[in-house]
């Protein structure tokens, strides 16, 4: 058994890592509160933005000479995933649950004999992926610096795509993040942003009639390298709000283990001090009955 | 009858501003200024650098944008955009700051023609401003 000293010191060092998983509880809690706020806040852009691109997809009548962007390029050879993650630790398993879904993707286009290019958003995503998967991965991109999300990271990222679609250097972007659903419950998401997928289009129906100036076309051209910057945004901003709250309730989860701890460790340093002091009454009891 | 529509400015961090007593806005749209009263047909545009002005009940309001698109459907105005400046409360040391990077921009090679315009017209609209 250890030592009544040793249990001491155990005790301690356990009560103070309690503090910080605490205190880091506590920090996560007021951040999660204004990630939330912006996730919220920046939904009613890409969903306007979601809109008029559906009403004007729908507004084209040649498909054959729509804009790449949106169509694809025909191809489906090279697949280029964006994976977005924290540039912390300590969140549960919030990077771990968008690394495996985007390891289950990354196997299933080798799999099936195509090239595969990653770029990593976020530096935790880049440590687990380097071993693997070290040789494709073609960019890496890290906003320590900046405190909030802010739009202009993510059209950095937005850039950075388009100019590589423009060169051809893929046919397929996906991204992945997290999608905030509550504290508890954070959905890994996969989501194609090139060719955009069109799927919700029925439910749009053509009543609509818009004028468009310039060109439909012209305008779609514009607007969809800023919907991929969009998007990404959109997925930074649940990604922000995810991790707060994955790290929320790792570090409560973490607070109260320790809280465990510290009781088990007391109730076996109380015993041995019970049994030390048994021992020595023994000791005296027997010496006096020697006399 | 009533002349007044409602206007709505989200940028992708919040939504901006909320209006619903206006009665004409006038965006720079890319082929020139478009002014927007009630019950004008259903138009998609997008936006060129320059100023945006609101005219409401309660008086005028101005804003720069750098960029943007607008929506107009059923007497809603929508504009999205992913810089904005309220004219009223702007200073002037940004402004110039935007001037300068754009000049910068403008002085590079590599650009084509349509960049060289969206560059101009922002130069432009921020002259005026100053």
């Amino acid at each position: 058994m250890a030592s009544l000293d040793d249990l001491k010191k155990r005790i301690s060092s356990v009560k103070s890592t309690q503090k910080i998983t605490k205190a880091m509880k506590m920090v996560a809690a007021a951040k999660l509160r204004r990630a939330q706020e912006s996730a919220e806040k920046g939904r009613p852009y890409s969903d306007k933005m979601n809109n008029i691109i559906l009403n004007l997809s729908n507004g084209i009548s040649d498909i054959d000479n729509a804009p790449k962007l949106l169509s694809g390029t025909g191809e489906d050879k090279v697949h280029l995933c964006v994976v977005m993650t924290s540039d912390r630790g300590l969140c549960g398993g919030f990077n771990t649950n968008i690394i495996k879904k985007a390891k289950l993707y990354f196997q299933k286009i080798l799999d099936e004999g195509k090239t595969l290019k990653i770029i990593t958003v976020g530096t935790k995503g880049y440590d687990q992926l380097k071993r693997l998967y070290g040789d494709n991965i073609i960019e890496r991109i890290s906003f320590k610096e900046s405190k909030n999300v802010n739009y202009f990271d993510a059209d950095k990222v937005g850039k950075i795509v388009i100019e590589k679609f423009d060169k051809n250097e893929f046919d397929v972007c996906a991204i992945f993040y997290n999608q905030f659903k509550n504290v508890i419950t954070q959905i890994p998401q996969e989501q194609q942003i090139i060719p955009l997928k069109t799927s919700e289009k029925e439910e749009n129906s053509l009543e609509d009639n818009y004028e468009f100036e310039p060109e439909e076309d012209e305008i779609l051209s514009n607007l969809l390298p800023k919907n991929i910057s969009t998007q990404i945004f959109k997925a930074m901003l649940e990604n922000s709000a995810s991790e707060q709250g994955s790290r929320m309730s790792a570090m409560d989860n973490a607070t109260r283990n320790a809280g465990e701890m510290v009781d088990k460790l007391t109730i076996e340093y109380n015993r041995s001090r019970q049994a030390a002091i048994t021992k020595e009454l023994i000791e005296i009891i027997s010496g006096a009955e020697s006399l | 009858m009533s002349e007044e529509y409602s206007v709505e400015i989200v940028n992708p961090e919040k939504s901006f501003l909320s209006k619903n007593d206006v009665t004409e806005v006038v965006v720079p749209a890319f082929e020139g200024e478009i002014g927007i009263l009630k019950d004008h047909i259903s138009i998609i545009s997008f936006l060129k650098p320059g100023i945006i002005k609101i005219f409401s009940k309660s008086g005028e309001e101005s804003f720069y944008v750098n960029d943007g698109i607008i929506e107009f459907k059923d007497n809603n105005l929508s504009i999205l955009t992913s810089l904005i400046l309220n004219l009223k409360d702007i200073d002037k040391e940004k402004i110039s700051e935007i001037q300068k990077s754009a000049e910068e921009e403008l002085n590079k090679s590599d650009i084509n023609d349509q960049e060289k315009y969206l560059l101009d017209q922002k130069l432009e609209a921020l002259k005026s401003i100053n």
